[in-house]
């Protein structure tokens, strides 16, 4: 059984343009998938059509045998609770501790009492600072989220994600507001997480030379359709062309960052 | 050439406008005085009388001081159980009230169409009619002062709210946070300066309003306002002014201070 089942998925948006069209997709287990295509494709609406942050319009999709377009209030959460989300900016609140950024991660699995007292058991807080400490950031755990720099606050967003161990991690444009040095150790953590720990991760990129130096398999977007599907080997520049309409632009390359 | 730039420079704008507003202004500030009967001359005419209300006032008679210091504590007092209990029942009216995070256009409407109600109440009105209910005492000024801190707190508490990031609202969403959590987690941590700044403020003003609310019979300093003017002694009324002043003034710089250092 695939971990997530995407079914003839359509979104069209209250001005009846077309976010998603008749997407079909099966992504297994322990895959590293990168969604490609230009901006306005639909690469962000597809990711958050999986944790349903987006409602789509038609369709289904299954997370691990469960259909988490059908489920409603605890069961809905109950499924969010297994994808972790990453984001551009963050979503970091900043006034907080990164420690306690991190624990919000944990939220899902106690009750509201318990949580807004902010008593989190012991094997949680232990699991806080492993998470903390698998991605580097250890020594932070007490600072406030705005006094880090912008490629540890995104560090500290996958930490919450380790926390809530999430089985899929879903992460849109992750390193698009990064320096090119940031968004190597970013990637790398994203890798490494998905190799030692199995879990199953889709991330959005533009740049396509990234796309091909971290992914399994590559998605191509465009106009809401999947128009590439395979592996990185298949993923030629000439492929590459087809899903972006025209030919590559410099600005889509990261180029060559020696770390 | 010159020809040319002349023919490209766009109309000026026309000030017929602004002539139109300040006649406007002129006419209704005429109506006004007109209608009140209030004129610059009986102004001047009334200075002589206002210098010998001044210097009836002094000196200020200091012996009556211990007499009103339980009466301005009173006034303190109230002024703070009303703020307290005013922002903490803010909090859930500016919940709902915020359409980021109340979406149900059913409930932040008719809410905050509620709120303006309340809003337009004057404090003094509200005393009144406390004062009515419960009877004369520092009680009704409390309800009084709690009904205006809720309405000030929970209109400034609702604009802050929806001016928060959503990002975090929607990283506790992805985490499988329920409504409380989301709040908790998500709204809490970027409005609560926001908020303490806000019923700081709202204590300052109801320092101020607690001071005259004893007018209507609703307790503190008010009161005595009321006997020392009946009674003609402008001595003892100097001393409760100054006095009043130099309260308002200290809670006035405390607080400022402390908002300051939170935001």
């Amino acid at each position: 059984m695939s971990m997530i089942e995407i079914r003839n998925v359509s979104k069209i948006y209250p001005n009846a343009t077309k976010g998603l069209n008749g997407i079909n997709l099966s992504i297994d287990k322990g895959e590293f998938v990168v969604i490609v295509g230009l901006s306005g494709a639909g690469k962000s609406t597809l990711l958050r059509s999986i944790n349903r942050l987006h409602d789509i319009s038609e369709g289904e999709i299954l997370i691990n045998g469960s259909s988490i377009t059908g489920a409603k209030g605890k069961q809905l959460r109950m499924i969010r609770r297994n994808i972790g989300m990453i984001f551009q900016s963050f979503n970091l609140v900043k006034r907080s501790t990164v420690l306690r950024n991190v624990l919000a991660g944990r939220v899902g699995y106690h009750s509201t009492l318990r949580t807004i007292l902010g008593m989190f058991p012991k094997p949680d807080i232990d699991l806080a600072f492993e998470a903390l400490d698998r991605v580097n950031i250890v020594e932070k755990a007490y600072s406030r989220a705005d006094e880090l720099s912008g490629g540890q606050q995104q560090r500290v967003a996958i930490a919450r994600v380790l926390a809530q161990e999430a089985k899929i991690i879903l992460a849109d444009e992750p390193v698009a507001s990064l320096d090119p040095l940031t968004t190597k150790q970013v990637m790398d953590d994203l890798k490494k997480i998905n190799q030692e720990l199995g879990i199953t991760t889709i991330v959005n990129l533009h740049f396509i030379d990234l796309a091909r130096e971290y992914a399994t398999r590559i998605i191509g977007l465009r106009a809401g359709e999947v128009v590439f599907d395979g592996p990185v080997s298949e993923a030629t520049d000439e492929r590459f062309a087809e899903i972006y309409g025209r030919p590559i632009k410099r600005d889509e390359l990261l180029g060559d960052v020696s770390v | 050439m010159s020809a040319n730039t002349e023919l490209k420079r766009p109309k000026a704008p026309g000030r017929l406008k602004l002539y139109f507003t300040a006649a406007l202004l002129l006419v209704l500030l005429w109506v006004s005085s007109v209608q009140t009967e209030s004129s610059l001359s009986e102004l001047i005419k009334g200075f002589p009388n206002m210098l010998d209300l001044l210097k009836e006032m002094f000196p200020p008679r200091w012996s009556y001081f211990h007499k009103i210091v339980d009466a301005m504590l009173d006034t303190i007092r109230m002024a703070l159980v009303g703020t307290t209990i005013g922002a903490i029942l803010a909090i859930p009216v500016a919940l709902l009230c915020a359409s980021n995070i109340t979406a149900i256009k059913w409930i932040t409407y008719p809410v905050r169409l509620v709120l303006n109600l309340v809003r337009t109440m004057p404090d003094l009105l509200l005393a009144a009619i406390f004062v009515a209910i419960f009877g004369l005492g520092p009680l009704p000024g409390i309800f009084a002062l709690s009904v205006f801190s809720l309405g000030l707190v929970a209109k400034l508490t609702y604009e802050a709210l929806e001016t928060i990031e959503p990002g975090p609202l929607e990283a506790m969403t992805s985490v499988g946070a329920n409504m409380t959590q989301r709040i908790v987690y998500g709204v809490m941590p970027q409005i609560q300066a926001h908020f303490i700044s806000f019923t700081l403020y709202t204590f300052e003003i109801n320092v101020r309003a607690a001071a005259i609310l004893g007018l209507v019979g609703a307790g503190g300093i008010g009161h005595y306002y009321e006997v020392t003017l009946g009674f003609l002694e402008y001595d003892k009324t100097c001393v409760i002014i100054l006095f009043t002043l130099a309260i308002v003034l200290l809670i006035d710089y405390a607080s400022t201070k402390l908002r300051e250092k939170l935001l």
